[in-house]
């Protein structure tokens, strides 16, 4: 029954979508053509990429407030290390980027499971570690687009059948991702010890080293978006990124995964994250303040969990019927 | 709400209850939840100074009725009067506050709290200033403990407390508030016959000061013994009322099932096979002390023992959950090391543990990701998992469990308290283990159900499975077990067999009396 009010929700999520969508291409029907579109869901990559690794974290019942600072410290790093070795191949920066984020990312793991610390405390940490660490390597200087090598910029935006590999990468990521949830025996602990740890316990899971797991993903994600990103953007410094953490959070809650663990899934995180790609996207179009944009970000928040405590409440276990008969 | 002290001092009686003068009264009740009808049209009537039992399967509707009556669930139609005039419970306050208490079948309780901050949370006794008082909470938690025979600090917090023990702090939190009407809702299930015998004195009490009692189980030795009254559901349908005077168990359990139920215990005579499982000078510093026992392939091993005998601490240590000080565990006479549940479970040692709900169901998932759980290695190929094949792999063991379910995709949080210990129980049956430590196997369980539990417990038995049975109900632990442990404050105080199984030595044994000179 969950799983139906789930459904249902990223359905009602994905008409959300549609219907803004549709509204601002009344006003602008340029908004609806396809590269647009393509546009911005190539825009939306890297949230998307990171909302499917807060996601997994979430589910454990923990949160990773670090993925932004992994970004960047990676994205630093791998640019450092096209500058003085332009001549290392795409492939192997990607490894690279993958294993670093991948290690960020089982630091905060190791943290949660061998020394029992907070989750949020832990990710609140290395979040500023890591930023610091930015700097330390960088000594607070900016790598600019003329100092990174012409195929290390370029990678993300070769487009293959009319798509950028950027969001090639999203779509990999995705499928990835909805498999390994659904059908690993890791992406089943993930649920099991977000939605009663004690049984999984019971069961032979090791809580401890699920959520590690789920941190090291995350971290890979993070550790891939950092290249991604400064590829992009032709640019690395100590700020880049600065925030964007809470954003990931938020698509993962307008996605519907809740923040209590155990439930979520592929599609609502992919989705939420489209939704504020969308608001992103569209503001600027139809001539709104980008700070509207945090204003409509949040009410999506508030909206989103006042509904999905009401998708709670559907499944009977209070039923606000009998009102007429209260007085 | 009236302050807790005068709860405990009612006692002495507020005496405007008549009994045989009909005190609550349901008619026409219906509620459905998506998918499913609990409850269609049914009436339910209770009387100061009665004790009305409800009996049904698992699943009936029991439980629904309970939580309309507390104001936790709404009633989709039908009325519900007190004293002849009709009241609502839109909230679970304005049924306490119309006088009516429960203690519900899955308990709802503060892990971080104390004993006396759990009882008494919601209607603490204030102080000056409207502070809480916390030495008179104290004071009031205690002498309530002691009304209903439990020797708990209410100072201790709750997580560190067994489940019996949070059953009986569950218990003292209902007769905290003072109330006409109080429900208990398989109030046993979780408890040894000594508790359960200061339970049926509390009852006793309360029909004296003229509550009227609502008292559901599947035990049907207790209902005739305490019950002046029942109510029979069935599919959420009335399926008959009336006097206990007037009624056989034979009828009551037809009305319940529909058919006759041959409650002789299934058991198999197997012949056992070679030893399996040796433990030996098992220790924990607090919990329990060097058990050691061997365990034959095709063996049924009872264990008994009062609330708080260590059976569980020790089958937790056994199976990896808590570490003992000392002690070896063998399996097949290769010494094993087991520091983690994962460890016995690859070694063939399965616990279904006592309390399904914390230890058992995971809310959230469907039941038959519920039951594969522990066996995905089986169900998958290359690392992934294979649907087909996890979804007939629960569908074998919850079918031959009895499980009544819509259909095995539904959330396992929306099935009755009974039919999710069935979920437990099937997701440990099937890892298909050699030995399988079974913590109240059917507890909560209705009689039908029951019997196939018990059958399925033998028949695996006599396919060479080697099983341990921790049980509080002594017909179970006598007419399933081979040999019967007795444990008694974390040591084993006798082990029976053959002859010596008799109910008198097992209780005997459990209470530290010693076997009258013959
Ligand atoms: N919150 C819910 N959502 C959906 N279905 C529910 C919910 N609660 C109960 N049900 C269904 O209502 C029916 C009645 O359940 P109930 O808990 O009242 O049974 P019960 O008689 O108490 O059984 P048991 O002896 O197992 O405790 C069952 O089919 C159950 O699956
Ligand atoms: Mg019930």
């Amino acid at each position: 029954m969950i799983q139906n009010a789930v459904k249902s929700r990223e359905a009602i999520l994905a008409l959300a979508i549609l219907a803004m969508t549709g509204l601002i291409a009344t006003r602008f029907p340029g908004f609806i053509r396809p590269a647009n579109l393509a546009n911005v869901f190539n825009d939306t990559a890297p949230l998307i990429i990171l909302a499917l690794g807060q996601m997994v974290v979430i589910l454990t019942r923990c949160i990773d407030l670090s993925v932004a600072a992994n970004l960047a410290l990676t994205g630093m790093i791998v640019a450092t290390i096209n500058t003085v070795a332009p001549d290392i191949p795409i492939g192997l920066i990607i490894a690279i980027a993958i294993s670093l984020g991948a290690l960020l990312g089982a630091f905060n793991g190791i943290l949660v499971w061998k020394l029992d610390i907070p989750p949020i405390v832990v990710t609140l940490g290395t979040m500023t570690i890591y930023r610091g660490i930015i700097f330390l390597v960088s000594e607070g200087q900016w790598i600019n687009a003329h100092e990174m090598s012409e195929p290390f910029k370029h990678f993300p935006r070769a487009t293959i059948a009319g798509l950028p590999v950027l969001s090639w990468i999203a779509i990999l990521c995705i499928t990835l991702f909805a498999v390994i949830v659904a059908r690993t025996p890791l992406g089943r602990a993930f649920f099991a010890v977000g939605g009663n740890p004690n049984a999984a316990v019971y069961t032979g899971i090791d809580v401890g080293f699920t959520r590690f797991m789920a941190y090291v993903f995350a971290g890979a994600l993070s550790g891939l978006t950092g290249y991604l990103w400064v590829a992009r953007y032709a640019v690395a410094y100590v700020d880049i990124a600065g925030g964007f953490e809470l954003e990931v959070v938020a698509a993962c809650v307008i996605g519907g995964v809740s923040i209590a663990g155990g439930i979520g899934s592929v599609a609502g995180a992919v989705l939420g994250a489209l939704f504020l790609g969308v608001v992103k996207n569209a503001l600027p179009v139809i001539n709104i303040s980008p700070f509207w944009q945090l204003a409509i970000s949040g009410s999506a928040i508030i909206i989103a969990i006042a509904f999905n405590a009401r998708a709670q409440r559907q499944k009977g276990r209070v039923i606000l019927k009998t009102a007429e008969h209260a007085t | 709400m009236l302050a807790s002290s005068q709860a405990i001092a009612a006692e002495d009686g507020n005496a405007t209850a008549v009994p045989g003068k009909l005190l609550l009264s349901l008619s026409g009740i219906s509620k459905e939840f998506p998918g499913v009808r609990a409850l269609s049209e049914v009436s339910l009537d209770l009387y100061p100074g009665e004790v009305t039992a409800l009996v049904g399967e698992n699943g009936a509707g029991k439980s629904t009725i309970v939580k309309i009556l507390t104001g936790i669930y709404q009633p989709d139609g039908g009325t519900i009067t007190i004293d002849g005039e009709e009241v609502f419970f839109p909230t679970a306050h304005a049924a306490s506050d119309a006088g009516i208490t429960a203690i519900h079948q899955e308990t709802v309780l503060f892990d971080e709290l104390t004993v006396a901050e759990n009882i008494f949370i919601g209607h603490a006794p204030k102080g000056r200033f409207g502070l809480i008082d916390t030495a008179r909470m104290h004071r009031d938690a205690k002498s309530l403990l002691e009304r209903i025979g439990a020797t708990i600090d209410p100072g201790a917090r709750l997580r560190d407390l067994g489940i019996a023990n949070r059953h009986l702090v569950a218990i003292a939190r209902a007769l905290s508030v003072d109330a006409r009407v109080v429900i208990m809702d398989e109030p046993t299930a979780a408890l040894s016959h000594k508790e359960i015998s200061e339970l049926y004195d509390l009852v006793e009490k309360l029909k004296a000061d003229g509550k009227a009692i609502l008292f559901i189980s599947h035990k049907f030795d207790e209902i005739f013994r305490i019950a002046d009254r029942y109510t029979v559901f069935r599919d959420g349908e009335l399926a008959g009322s009336g006097t206990m005077a007037d009624v056989s168990e034979d009828e009551l359990v037809r009305m319940m099932v529909g058919r006759s139920v041959d409650q002789i215990f299934p058991k198999q005579q197997v012949a056992l096979g070679e030893e399996v499982l040796r433990v030996s000078d098992y220790c924990h510093p607090s919990e329990f002390d060097s058990i050691g026992f061997s365990l034959r392939k095709g063996e049924i091993l009872g264990f008994y023992g009062l609330v708080g005998a260590g059976r569980s601490e020790f089958m937790q240590a056994l199976f990896g959950i808590t570490k003992p000080s000392r002690g070896t565990v063998s399996i097949e006479g290769r010494n094993i090391t087991i520091n983690s549940p994962a460890d016995a479970i690859s070694e063939g040692i399965v616990y279904v543990p006592e309390d399904r709900g914390r230890q058992g169901t995971v809310i959230g998932l469907p039941i038959f990701e519920n039951v594969t759980l522990p066996s995905l290695s089986r169900t998958s190929r290359h690392g992934f998992i294979r649907l087909a094949e996890e979804f007939s792999l629960a569908r074998k063991y919850t079918s031959r469990l009895d499980l009544r379910a819509a259909s095995l995709d539904q959330d396992v949080g929306n099935l009755s308290g009974g039919n999710q210990q069935k979920v437990v129980i099937a997701k440990w049956l099937a890892t298909e283990p050699s030995v399988i430590i079974l913590d109240e196997p059917t507890k909560g369980i209705d009689i039908g159900s029951k019997a196939a539990v018990h059958e399925f417990m033998s028949e695996l038995a006599a396919s060479g499975l080697a099983v341990v049975m921790v049980s509080s109900e002594i017909p179970e632990i006598l007419g399933m077990s081979d040999r019967v442990i007795v444990m008694k404050e974390g040591r084993i105080a006798a082990e029976l067999t053959g002859e010596g199984m008799n109910p008198e030595s097992l209780v005997r044994a459990a209470a530290g009396i010693a076997e009258a000179a013959k």
